[in-house]
Parts: C-alpha cells; sequence; structure tokens
C-alpha cells in the first residue's frame, strides 16, 4: 500500500513544466503510442495528480522508455504537453530518487 | 535482467560535465570531416554539427555493448564502471569505433558544408568550439547538467560573434531553436537547418534523377521544427518521385532511436515496426537525421531488401555530382 501525497503534485512543477489537469484521460495518446508503454502517459499522468507517489517510482521503466516523438501531442483533443510531462517526471526522477543532478 | 538505468544516465551526464559530451569524443576526430575544406575558422555566420553525426560511431559502440550486458554477469560491475569514468573514460571498454561508420558520417557533413557553398552561402566553423549542444542530457531530464553545459555553449557562440548558427540534424536544430531561448534569457542567435537554408538559396540541381525514394521523416524535424517540405522540394526538384509511407510528414512514426541508450531492445522493436511501413512504400529510403540513421539501419536484415540512406547521399548526387 502506497501513502498519498496530496502535494505532489505541485511538487512536481518545481522540476519543470508540467500540466497534469488538462489531460481527459480519453486515451487518444494510447491509441497511437509506437512504444505502447506498459504503462501509460494518461495513466503515469493520473497517478501523479492523484498523489500516487509511490506508483510513479514503480513506473520509472515507462517513464525512461518514452520516445518523446511527440505523435501523441498531433492527436491530443486537448493539448496536453506529454512528452514536457514525461521529461519533468524524469528531471524529478533523477533529482530525487537518482541523484543525478 | 534490464540495464540499470540510473548506471547507464550517470556514465552519460559524468561524461557531459567532465567531458563536455555523453560520450567523450577528441576534438581532432570531432572535426576531422572538416580536414581539406579550408573553411574559415568562426566567423558571423557557421555551420554547427553539435557533434551529433560525430557521435553515431561511439553510440553504436554503447548500445553494441549494453545489448551484449543485458543479462550477463557484467552488469554487477557497471557501479564500479560509474566510478571509474569519473577518472578515466571508460567508453573504450565499449568496444571497437567501426572505421566505416566514421567515414560514413564525416562523408556526410562533407556533402552538406559543400552544399552550402554550392548554394552560395558564406560561412564558417568553429572546429575545436563547435560544442555538443546537449540533446541526450535534455531528453533523459538531466537538466542541472544539461543547464550549465548549454550555458557554456552560448558563452562560446558568443565568444565567437556568432550570430547565425546553420544546423545539420534535427536534435541538434531543436536545442538550439527551441531549448536555448527557453533557458538562456536574451539567446539571440539565428538558427536554420541546412535543409532550409538550401531551399531558402534557392540552390538549383546539377543532375536530374529519374526514381522513386521513400522519405522517412524525423519527429522532431516534423514535429517540432516544421521542416517537412524542404526535403521533398530539394527531392523534387532533381526529378525524383517521392512515395510516402503509411505515417508521414506531421504524424511520421519513430524510428526507436531515441531509447537506444537505455532500451537497445525496445529501440529495435521499433525500427523493425517502421521498416515494415517504409518497405511498403518502396526500396530506397532517404533519412534526415543521423540517430534515426543508425537505427533503421540497426533494424532493416537483407530479407527487407531496402536500402536506408541518408538525404545527403542522395543530394550530393543531384546537387553536386559526385556520387
Amino acid at each position: 500500500m502506497y501513502k498519498l501525497n496530496f502535494e505532489f503534485s505541485t511538487e512536481l512543477s518545481k522540476f519543470g513544466a508540467v500540466d497534469l489537469y488538462a489531460c481527459y484521460n480519453c486515451g487518444c495518446c494510447t491509441a497511437i503510442c509506437p512504444m505502447g508503454l506498459d504503462i501509460l502517459p494518461r495513466v503515469i499522468f493520473r497517478h501523479a495528480l492523484m498523489g500516487f507517489q509511490g506508483n510513479i517510482s514503480d513506473e520509472k521503466e515507462s517513464i525512461f522508455s518514452c520516445l518523446l516523438c511527440k505523435r501523441c501531442e498531433e492527436s491530443c483533443p486537448n493539448e496536453v504537453p506529454i512528452a514536457g510531462n514525461i521529461r519533468t517526471l524524469r528531471h524529478y526522477i533523477n533529482c530525487e530518487e537518482y541523484n543525478i543532478k | 535482467m534490464a540495464l540499470p538505468t540510473k548506471e547507464v544516465l550517470g556514465i552519460l551526464v559524468d561524461n557531459l560535465k567532465i567531458r563536455k559530451c555523453v560520450l567523450p569524443i577528441s576534438k581532432k576526430a570531432a572535426s576531422r570531416w572538416a580536414k581539406d575544406l579550408k573553411i574559415p575558422k568562426g566567423g558571423n555566420t557557421v555551420i554547427y554539427t553539435g557533434l551529433m553525426y560525430q557521435l553515431m560511431p561511439y553510440i553504436s559502440a554503447l548500445v553494441s555493448a549494453l545489448e551484449k550486458m543485458e543479462g550477463s554477469f557484467l552488469l554487477k560491475f557497471i557501479k564500479l564502471g560509474r566510478f571509474a569514468n569519473k577518472f578515466i573514460s571508460i567508453s573504450s571498454f565499449f568496444g571497437k569505433i567501426n572505421k566505416h561508420e566514421v567515414e560514413k558520417h564525416n562523408k556526410t557533413l562533407y556533402i552538406i558544408a559543400n552544399l552550402l557553398k554550392k548554394s552560395g552561402l558564406d560561412f564558417g566553423y568553429l572546429y575545436d568550439n563547435d560544442l555538443y549542444a546537449g540533446a541526450l542530457a535534455y531528453d533523459l531530464g538531466t537538466d542541472e547538467a544539461l543547464n550549465k553545459h548549454i550555458t557554456k555553449v552560448y558563452k562560446t557562440l558568443k565568444e565567437n560573434n556568432v550570430k547565425r548558427v546553420i544546423t545539420v540534424d534535427p536534435h541538434t536544430t531543436n536545442m538550439l531553436r527551441e531549448v536555448f531561448p527557453e533557458k538562456i534569457k536574451d539567446f539571440d542567435i539565428e538558427v536554420k537547418s541546412y535543409l532550409e537554408v538550401l531551399i531558402d538559396n534557392k540552390i538549383k540541381p546539377v543532375k536530374q534523377i529519374n526514381g522513386e525514394v521513400v522519405v522517412h521523416d524525423s519527429c522532431v524535424y516534423a514535429r517540432c521544427e516544421n521542416v517537412i517540405d524542404e526535403p521533398r522540394i530539394l527531392i523534387e526538384n532533381s526529378g525524383t518521385k517521392i512515395s510516402e509511407p503509411e505515417d508521414t510528414k506531421k504524424f511520421t512514426y519513430c524510428c526507436g532511436g531515441p531509447v537506444e541508450s537505455l532500451f537497445p531492445d525496445k529501440a529495435l522493436v521499433i525500427g523493425k515496426e517502421r521498416i515494415k511501413q517504409l518497405k511498403k512504400a518502396g526500396k530506397e529510403v532517404l533519412v534526415m537525421c543521423p540517430i534515426c540513421y543508425a537505427n533503421l539501419s540497426r533494424s532493416v536484415t537483407s530479407d527487407d531488401n531496402i536500402k536506408i540512406k541518408d538525404i545527403t547521399d542522395f543530394l550530393n548526387e543531384a546537387y553536386l555530382s559526385e556520387k
């Protein structure tokens, strides 16, 4: 069981531009992702938004597997900066978990 | 056992901090492509390689070493490798650099410089000061090291009085045109891709080539930099037809290359998917990014019966007539 951190989405913004609220969780990104990630961007964003910080730690491989190719952004109906959000999550993991600065 | 992301990332970032590049490359090797071109040193307008083409043989050696390490006992020593890398570059242990690959990429840069000359552009080159622009560090989210590095790069450009840079690959174009201005206050250097410059300068072909090629768009050129029409105009002006693959232009399909340094196996799966689309469209595929070239070349087999070429091979024949 993971501890919730309701401030997590706010804390993430210290690591770069991030907009988790814009995601409708509609799945248009999922449908066309070349990587077919095990944990999809919309799921990762929802975990971050809801403060499931422990889940983000478990989803590191998916977060670092994203190609940042932005194909998902072409079909996103709400212009979510998906690649930017993923990059910010990487920066958070590097600083807080990997201690790579 | 999967590759240890933390340690691989650590080695790349330590290299950037200590050796100014994610994989160390000697200054001599980086500028060897220009040795017979007599390009003036410096100037207001410079060709800027950002070392991407020169790095590719080193990245290939790294990917090959990582592929061998996946699931092997050697992974246990990677932490030690990262520690040692802080004092002595361990990249030479990744394997022998392929000389043909070095020559291939040096030739690509040589052709680009000759195309720019042919188009009438007056430009210089920074030689030892042509620094890596930080694309991989940016993608991996290692912002502290990246920010320090790009500050050095910008300072070097300003010290050399550079006002305009002509880039040769999509990733360096994107870094200098989009990322640097976001991170560096008052960034005021104009950035253009060589493909855009060739179109602006209305370069004329010297040879008509009757044939058909498939264009594989780079994700970064197509979706971030809107460099989509330029390669097509250059190809069609020389009489060659273009066959578009299923996913193309703004909706192009990634080559898989961006994850090859952390997940070579995943990069190969994506590359093979793209090859399936490309071979349905034709037999000769032109790419305009060294990462696309490397990963698609790695993904293709002799059974696929297609050739992956850098667009400069085509432009060399059509615009410079040097096959």
